[in-house]
């Protein structure tokens, strides 16, 4: 890794500056949630279902009630809101029916999942409150459940909603449905599979948790919440729960502890707090989630199980790609749940590859699990491994290399932008979403070089020796960042019909010290020291005189949050649009006090001159000064430099890279090693790189988790098996190794800085990655596929089933 | 009703009354508003409130306050020198060892137990002790590459001063 900077000897962009956030958090002074103690405050505890599917007859509450300290116990029909929003619905205005089932803040009639709530007891500490809800007595009226998606759509399975005949939630496709059928039907070679994408517990380190605080003397709520997006949920818990107007709520996001999309939505808990707090007359209420809560009743990702059939010439071109996905979204759906499926997984599932015929059907399904819902890359990671693991096995029946057979279909550089065939869409106007820029070449050549791809068969030979099986596997990936165009996210009818631009507001104060407040909201991505970069280069200003603030709805402009790689695409084009206000406003006042024409006024950096005459010049901090103080401006100008910006962004960006999994398995034991990890990626231009590296260590680390350790699992009567952090396996550091990273940059044209978005990239590339090299290594024995997580026990059944066959 | 409890924390005599059942994390971040230890779950996997008790590293959710009484113990916020950092703090900024920054000072703390035990631990070492630390932001490359720059520092017992 390059060595960091404490300051940069010229601009600060594209340096790798060590972060400003970093003093609080190595010193133990971070606030998280449950960081904040308030006056009087009191705790919140859930009562939830021990049932996967169970009717509700009665709850008796009185005994809690009277248990040492505590105030109040609620169940659901005690809460007056409206079930919580479902702000994606699929195909959303296309005509496609969707059968919508959201959680209410609590349940009334019945449970779908193990783990939603029933009830709520607010008490003076939160052991008091956690003893009194095992005096909560619940008659319950236990039902048949059903926890798989194919299970769920079969006559005869058990039904969850009244409106959702057969657990349909949608039946979505797109894309050339006779067109692809021709494709595959006239083809030289059709390669079919099943491929489960098993489901997943996302696990930010800090768990979620709320405090809801009701003001009697001004009838305002303010909520603490750890989020990703405190704007949204105000407008959503305003405009859809609560009713309550939504200049009478405040949203604060205090430090977070990580997120990983979990933190985006809409959960049952917000409102909770809210209503608790007036209900105990403006005591403030606090929840915070255990683990093991987090775990039944956060979100989960993936889950789908998906049949692909791809087809093409024995020369190595693919000419057509079927897909229909089963996508389990759980008991009731989460607030985007059912986008993630389809915009964000099917309408990508082409990669970077020329395919002229795609056509993919989804069926969402309810059963009875919790919500699923974006999980760092949401939809992209799927895509990714159902066309990286279509790609192998097409090479490997037609017996061609798999890098040559991704060369032969990569859609070539001159052709950019390009409109995939079951591409993004039109935006209203006809505008299309185009694939941005990409050169997929040279990051495979780069990646295959690193590896030494030419001498695998040597690596092979050399493992075996060693009585293991090598594998090596690709990931030639892309992925859709910078959500999103406004007048596409709305006019599809696949957005959540709502925009998606981003807001900065820049203030300079007298002193010149720079203020930047933005709608974002980071949760470990350093957003204070990379926004700062920006707005320094962009104003001639040291970083350390500017501040990047953030996280409150009083006092940020509106902002729709942090997710889907769209900060630095997004909220810093926002930034940079102030910046140029401010430049402006400077300029003229420079011109002013100079006494010359805006037009003849030149900027670099902080420093404002007229053109050809040096000497007649004002810094930045001079100008600031004296327009602050505004004692001789000009007719017609306001005082202060105070500017907003709001960007909307006119098409996505689209990173792209290669990554190449070598593992060695034992064939003793069926233990996977992953020995090496090689990434080339193409984020376009970078802010920071080492902030860049870590957000593609962590995403690979957590893609390479699914690969080969992660997976929640549910027995066959909705009890989650995986139900704490001994059951589910994280990756441990010495389970991974280090990652060699290199580059490519193609700047994105989108965009003034050019960039294109890192955040979920790790995550989207290195579980394909692995899964080809597991299954690379299993070839030695015949094996064309198998179903993740990659566990010993698998393996090694796999392997002896193998032999026995052989035998 | 509470149990008296006596210990010195970060230098620090204190004395507390205490549930029996109060775990020392909940006395570390409740009773002594030392909020850098952390709770990351709820079966002593996670290690996010790794702390030290008498000089070595503990999951500071698996013990129990009264047993902590008449002990020293150190965390977080006891790590640095005034405005001096410790060389393991500085090597985390220096190498971006952490993003959300939730694990961050139980990573410290377990490794600064590694480096008490081990002055110049090889990478696998470093991995190997940190195993009951979960980070979900790193991927752990980094982490590693903090952990062997602050041990090449206190080798050299000349770790840069950096003011927080």
């Amino acid at each position: 890794m390059t060595d960091v900077l404490d300051a940069p000897a010229t601009t600060p962009l594209g340096q790798p500056i060590k972060r400003t956030e970093d003093p609080r958090f190595i010193t133990g002074e971070g606030r998280y949630l449950d960081d904040i103690k308030l006056q009087s405050m009191t705790h919140l505890a859930i009562l939830r279902s021990p049932y996967a599917h169970a009717n509700i007859r009665s709850i008796d509450t009185s005994a809690a009630k009277s248990m040492p300290g505590v105030h109040a116990v609620f169940v659901g029909a005690d809460i007056p809101y409206n079930p919580l929003p479902m702000a994606w619905p699929a195909g959303g205005s296309a005509g496609i029916t969707n059968n919508i089932n959201t959680p209410r803040v609590l349940a009334t009639d019945s449970v779908k999942w193990t783990g939603e709530g029933v009830a709520a007891v607010v008490a003076e500490t939160p052991e008091q409150a956690l003893d009194a809800l095992e005096a909560i007595d619940v008659d319950w009226e236990p039902l048949p459940a059903v926890v798989d998606s194919e299970a769920a759509i079969k006559d005869g399975a058990p039904q969850l909603h009244e409106n959702a005949p057969n657990n349909i939630v949608f039946e979505w496709s797109v894309g050339d449905k006779d067109g692809t059928a021709a494709a595959i039907e006239g083809a030289e070679v059709v390669v079919t599979q099943r491929l489960v994408n098993q489901r997943l517990i996302p696990n930010p380190m800090e768990t979620r948790g709320d405090i809801g605080w009701y003001n009697p003397g001004t009838d305002e709520y303010t909520v603490w919440m750890s989020s990703q997006t405190p704007h949204i949920q105000r407008l959503l818990l305003a405009a859809f729960v609560t009713g309550i107007p939504e200049h009478k709520i405040r949203c604060i996001s205090p430090d977070v502890g990580g997120a990983f999309g979990t933190k985006i939505f809409t959960y049952a808990d917000m409102p909770l707090v809210m209503f608790a707090s007036k209900a105990i007359g403006g005591r403030p209420v606090k929840w915070v989630e255990g683990r093991r809560e987090n775990y039944q009743s956060t979100i989960h990702g993936r889950d789908h199980i998906t049949y692909v059939e791809i087809a093409g010439k024995r020369d190595g071109e693919v000419t057509g790609v079927r897909v229909k996905t089963y996508a389990n979204l759980g008991g009731r759906l989460s607030t985007i749940g059912p986008g993630i499926p389809t915009t964000l997984y099917a309408r990508v599932l082409s990669g970077c590859y020329k395919i002229p015929n795609v056509y993919a059907e989804v069926t969402g399904v309810y059963t009875n699990t919790v919500f699923v819902d974006a999980y760092r890359g949401a939809g992209r990671p799927e895509a990714t491994y159902v066309i990286e693991r279509a790609m192998d096995l097409f090479a490997a029946e037609i017996g061609m290399d798999r890098a040559e057979v991704r060369r032969r279909n990569f859609i070539p550089k001159d052709q950019f932008p390009y409109e995939n065939p079951s591409g993004l869409g039109t935006a209203s106007g006809g505008a299309k979403i185009y694939i941005d820029s990409g050169d997929y070449e040279p990051a495979m050549d780069k990646a295959l070089g690193m590896v030494d791809y030419a001498a695998l068969a040597a690596q092979k030979a050399d493992a075996r020796d060693r009585g293991k099986l090598l594998g090596v596997g690709l990931s030639t990936y892309i992925e859709v960042c910078g959500v999103a165009p406004s007048k596409w996210i709305g006019a599809v009818g696949e957005g959540w019909g709502a925009a998606m631009w981003e807001s900065a507001n820049i203030r300079v104060h007298l002193t010149g010290k720079v203020v930047v407040t933005v709608g974002t909201q980071p949760q470990g991505q350093g957003h204070e020291t990379t926004y700062a970069q920006v707005v320094a280069a962009e104003l001639g200003v040291p970083m350390e005189d500017v501040i990047v603030q953030h996280s409150d709805t009083l006092g940020t402009p509106f902002g729709y949050g942090s997710y889907g790689s769209r900060t630095s695409s997004v909220g810093m084009t926002a930034a940079i649009k102030a910046a140029d206000k401010i430049k402006d406003k400077a300029r003229r006042y420079a011109a002013h006090m100079l006494e010359a024409s805006p037009d003849d006024i030149e900027i670099d950096g902080a420093e404002y001159r007229v053109k050809g005459s040096p000497d007649r010049k004002k810094t930045f901090q001079e100008i600031a000064f004296a327009l602050d103080l505004a004692f001789d401006a000009p007719e017609g100008m306001e005082p202060y430099l105070d500017e907003t910006a709001y960007y909307d962004t006119p098409n996505c960006t689209w990173p792209f890279g290669t990554h190449i999994a070598t593992v060695e398995i034992d064939e003793e034991t069926g233990v996977v090693d992953l020995v090496r990890y090689v990434a080339v990626d193409d984020v376009g231009n970078k802010i920071n790189p080492m902030i860049v590296d870590g957000q593609l260590h962590g995403g690979i680390a957590q893609g390479v988790g699914q690969a080969l350790w992660e997976g929640a699992v549910y027995s066959d009567d909705g009890q989650l098996l995986t139900g704490s952090m001994m059951d589910y396996v994280l990756p441990r550091a010495a389970m991974l190794p280090n990652f060699e990273l290199d580059q490519t940059v193609t700047p994105s044209p989108v965009n003034p800085l050019g960039v294109k978005g890192v955040g979920e990239a790790g995550a989207i590339a290195s579980t394909a990655a692995v899964a080809n090299a597991v299954v690379d290594a299993l070839s030695a024995y015949g094996i064309r596929h198998l179903d993740m997580p990659y566990t010993p026990q698998k393996l090694w059944s796999a392997i002896q089933s193998a032999k026995g066959g052989q035998a | 009703m509470g149990e008296h409890i006596s210990l010195t924390v970060n230098g620090a005599r204190r004395e507390l009354d205490v549930e029996p059942r109060r775990l020392l994390v909940q006395a570390i971040r409740e009773d002594l508003d030392l909020t850098g230890t952390h709770v990351g779950c709820d079966t002593s996997q996670c290690g996010a409130c790794t702390i030290h008790l008498d000089g070595k590293a503990v999951k500071s959710c698996t013990v129990l306050a009264v047993q902590a009484d008449g002990a020293s113990v150190t965390t977080i916020e006891g790590m640095a020198n005034g405005e001096t950092l410790h060389p393991l703090q500085t090597a985390f900024w220096e190498k971006h060892g952490l993003q959300c920054g939730f694990c961050t000072p139980g990573m410290i703390m377990a490794a600064a137990d590694l480096l008490a035990r081990n002055s110049d631990p090889s990478e696998d070492e470093i991995r190997h002790a940190i195993e009951g630390n979960i980070c979900r932001c790193t991927g752990y490359h980094n982490i590693v590459a903090a952990v062997r720059a602050a041990a090449a520092a206190m080798r050299e017992g000349a770790a840069a001063p950096v003011t927080a």
